[in-house]
């Protein structure tokens, strides 16, 4: 069915299960309990959950396939996100035709970078990828000012001509829109003590979502996905059997930066303003942490990165020294003190540190990220059944010897 | 042409701490093979050795002062840092003062630990891990020291003056025969620029004149053989991480009065260098001090009014610009080996 193999089509169908009932299973703790701040299922986190899952996937293919470190992608969201604001500043706000001028230009631009970059592999690559991301970051900045609005970032205003819509409503900017739908409409739905909140907006994201995974998924059983992990596994090697990597390589480029181009122009859709900071290399950094956390290489890593890097970003960050007195105030006053103290300097402002100490330890044991971690898991269950030892011997013997 | 001048000394300073930066970068793969991502964290842990030296001396204990009163007529309080009843008023004083350039002995066992304990206790295990690994454990590193400086220092850049003797500027234009007051240039960016001649030629001149640079320099060359002849190589190039990490921290010792030192500004420097390692070529030393200082002279020269009005928004993408065109020309960077780092 679509063109899946079976594995992949349960996966595929747990995935659409998961990303549609997201508000529900987001949302486990009921309204005004203690660990309500704990409920990951409003609108503006689902979305960016969503969001930053495609251009992980998209970075995803580039990186997990073919092995090449792009440190500047940050750039093609951010030329996504300038081209969705112009789209919703010129014709409508309709997001439809914003969302497809963002992967259009993030495409083109990916198309340009990737051409000059690829020219280099390793590490120089990477630093050819990043030179440009800067390069971006600054005129943004400075010279493009009247394109990007500089240090302000790109919004709407009442003035813009809109020649499909109307400039205002009532003298204010009219919300974003799919065809009638309002981006930001949604109900909330009360059940007992929980209430969940359906987004318009969020529904959007997701269906953009399955898409970009369903996409990913038929990419890697393709024979271009084949192609692609040959250029990972031996770039010398493939010239000599007759095939030209070249093309290959630029094409899983393109097709990432058309992701991140996606993402960039779902975020203006959900939030219509663009900033020069989303192209900063430290938002590039970002995307390969979350690819890295989740697993490189694999279908799901990346979503699953994502999702655990903006869910500690936006909880974690949240917690602070009253919530902890609260939470150790079963124990006696000295050590409740000591434990508020050790556990400090790693929530709030410090979640920081808590991702760093994470990555380090996901890249030190577990170089095949949260997918890996789960596979072991899932491994000592299995214990007893041998034929998953066996299989998992033979897929290690299956990988090819230098 | 005394603006020329001008521009070449403006950019040497912050040439002297690329090429700084990006000579431990390379050394480091040079010898060990490894991409330091965390080299930034050094050169910032450096400068925050300098602030702690700087708050270590001016610890201070209150007395009141009986005879005096402050304007609202209470007893005034007077702070009197411990070190004045250890060494007297003068040469406490005087430390005080000093306390950059005491940094410099403040900071290099605190460095050569730091470089020692990061190199056994983490990039040892990196050896053979491809390089995205290495590049991506040693960015989680760089935040980890990144936020721990944060959490004791906060945010906000913190001031640490140069002594007061050394503050004033200098006039180039009377020495060179030009007007006087065409090329003035702040005292300390010379002596940050003395200071990264002599680090630099003192690690050129210790791999080129002892046994043990020899060694290490033969190690470079071929690990394998080395090793293969009985020298215990691994123990070298651990030693040379550790200058390594001293040279990035001796670099950020000495900034921190030009530049207000924060917990990010290693992170600032990293991507630069990077950039200037590889335009120096992966590996190549005298690549990557050459680099350093071209890429800063060149910035400081796009940031001159007449080319900025010239081209808008050089002086912003300069770098960057150059890393492109020397990377598309020149494969391995300017002086950079054959067969590094191109797989």
């Amino acid at each position: 069915m679509l063109g899946l193999n079976s594995k992949d089509q349960k996966l595929f169908l747990v995935v659409i299960v998961v990303t549609l009932l997201a508000p529900f299973i987001l949302n486990p703790f009921p309204e005004n309990s203690e660990l309500a701040q704990f409920n990951a299922g409003y609108p503006d986190l689902m979305q960016r959950f969503a969001i930053f899952g495609i251009f992980a996937i998209g970075f995803n293919i580039l990186f997990g396939l073919t092995g090449y470190l792009s440190f500047g992608h940050a750039a093609f969201l951010g030329v996504g996100s300038y081209a969705g604001v112009w789209m919703l500043k010129l014709l409508s706000m309709n997001v439809v035709p914003a969302i497809i001028m963002s992967v259009i230009f993030a495409g083109l631009f990916s198309l340009l970078v990737g051409f000059v970059s690829l020219r280099r592999s390793g590490i120089y690559f990477s630093i050819l990828t990043l030179a440009f991301a800067q390069m971006s970051f600054a005129l943004a900045y400075s010279v493009l000012t009247p394109i990007t609005n500089g240090e302000t970032g790109l919004q709407l205003a009442l003035d813009d001509p809109r020649i499909l819509g109307v400039s205002q409503i009532d003298g204010s900017i009219p919300p974003t829109n799919f065809f009638g739908l309002e981006m930001r409409d949604g109900f909330e739905l009360a059940l007992g003590p929980w209430v969940f909140t359906l987004n318009f907006g969020y529904y959007l994201c997701a269906v953009f979502v399955l898409g970009a995974f369903y996409l990913s998924m038929r990419i890697f059983n393709s024979p271009f996905g084949m192609m692609l992990r040959a250029i990972k596994t031996n770039q010398t090697r493939l010239p000599y059997t007759g095939m030209n990597p070249k093309p290959y390589t630029l094409a899983a480029f393109v097709i990432s930066g058309m992701y991140a181009g996606l993402a960039g122009g779902l975020m203006v859709a959900m939030d219509p303003l663009a900033g020069a900071e989303r192209m900063q290399w430290t938002a590039s950094g970002e995307v390969v942490l979350m690819t890295i956390l989740g697993g490189a290489g694999t279908l799901l890593g990346p979503l699953l990165g994502a999702g655990v890097i903006k869910y500690f970003e936006n909880i974690f960050s949240k917690i602070n020294d009253t919530i902890l007195y609260e939470w150790f105030s079963f124990m006696p006053d000295g050590l409740q003190d000591v434990f508020v103290f050790l556990i400090h300097p790693f929530i709030g402002k410090g979640w920081h540190l808590t991702l760093g100490i994470m990555f380090m330890l996901v890249v030190i044991f577990l170089p095949g990220g949260v997918v890996e971690g789960g596979q072991r898991f899932m491994r000592l269950f299995k214990r007893g059944d041998k034929g998953s030892k066996s299989s998992g011997d033979a897929a290690r013997s299956a990988s090819p010897a230098e | 042409m005394d603006a020329i001048i001008l521009q070449v000394l403006n950019g040497l300073d912050k040439g002297s701490a690329y090429a700084l930066i990006a000579l431990g970068l390379t050394l480091i793969f040079g010898t060990l093979g490894v991409v330091n991502f965390a080299h930034g964290a050094l050169f910032m842990l450096g400068a925050f050795c300098a602030v702690t030296l700087n708050v270590i001396l001016n610890t201070s204990y209150e007395t009141i002062d009986p005879d005096r009163t402050d304007f609202l007529g209470n007893p005034l309080k007077v702070e009197t840092p411990y070190i004045f009843d250890w060494f007297g008023p003068e040469v406490g004083g005087a430390m005080i003062e000093w306390s950059v350039p005491l940094a410099i002995l403040f900071a290099i066992p605190i460095m050569v630990v730091i470089g020692l304990s990061m190199e056994r206790g983490l990039i040892k295990y990196f050896y053979h891990r491809p390089h995205a690994d290495q590049i991506l454990v040693t960015f989680g590193l760089a935040i980890v020291l990144q936020e721990i400086v944060k959490y004791f220092y906060g945010a906000n850049p913190i001031p640490t003056p140069a002594p007061a003797g050394l503050v004033g500027s200098f006039d180039f234009g009377v020495l060179l025969g030009f007007e006087p007051g065409s090329i003035i240039y702040p005292n300390w960016r010379l002596i940050y620029f003395v200071f990264a001649a002599v680090i630099i030629g003192a690690l050129f001149a210790f791999l080129r004149f002892t046994t043990f640079g020899m060694v290490v320099r033969a190690g470079m060359a071929d690990r394998e053989t080395v090793g293969l002849l009985g020298i215990n190589i691994d123990k070298r190039f651990t030693i040379m991480f550790a200058i390594a990490a001293c040279v990035a921290g001796l670099a950020g010792v000495m900034y921190t009065p030009i530049n207000s030192p924060n917990y990010h500004m290693g992170m600032d420097f990293l991507v630069l260098s990077f950039v200037v390692v590889v335009v120096g070529g992966m590996g190549s030393l005298a690549g990557a001090v050459a680099a350093g200082f071209l890429l800063g002279v060149l910035e400081s020269f796009a940031s001159m009014a007449q080319v900025v009005d010239l081209f808008p928004g050089i002086n912003q993408i300069i770098i960057y610009l150059v890393a492109i065109i020397i990377l598309l020309t020149r494969p391995r960077g300017l002086m950079g080996r054959k067969g590094v780092m191109e797989d």
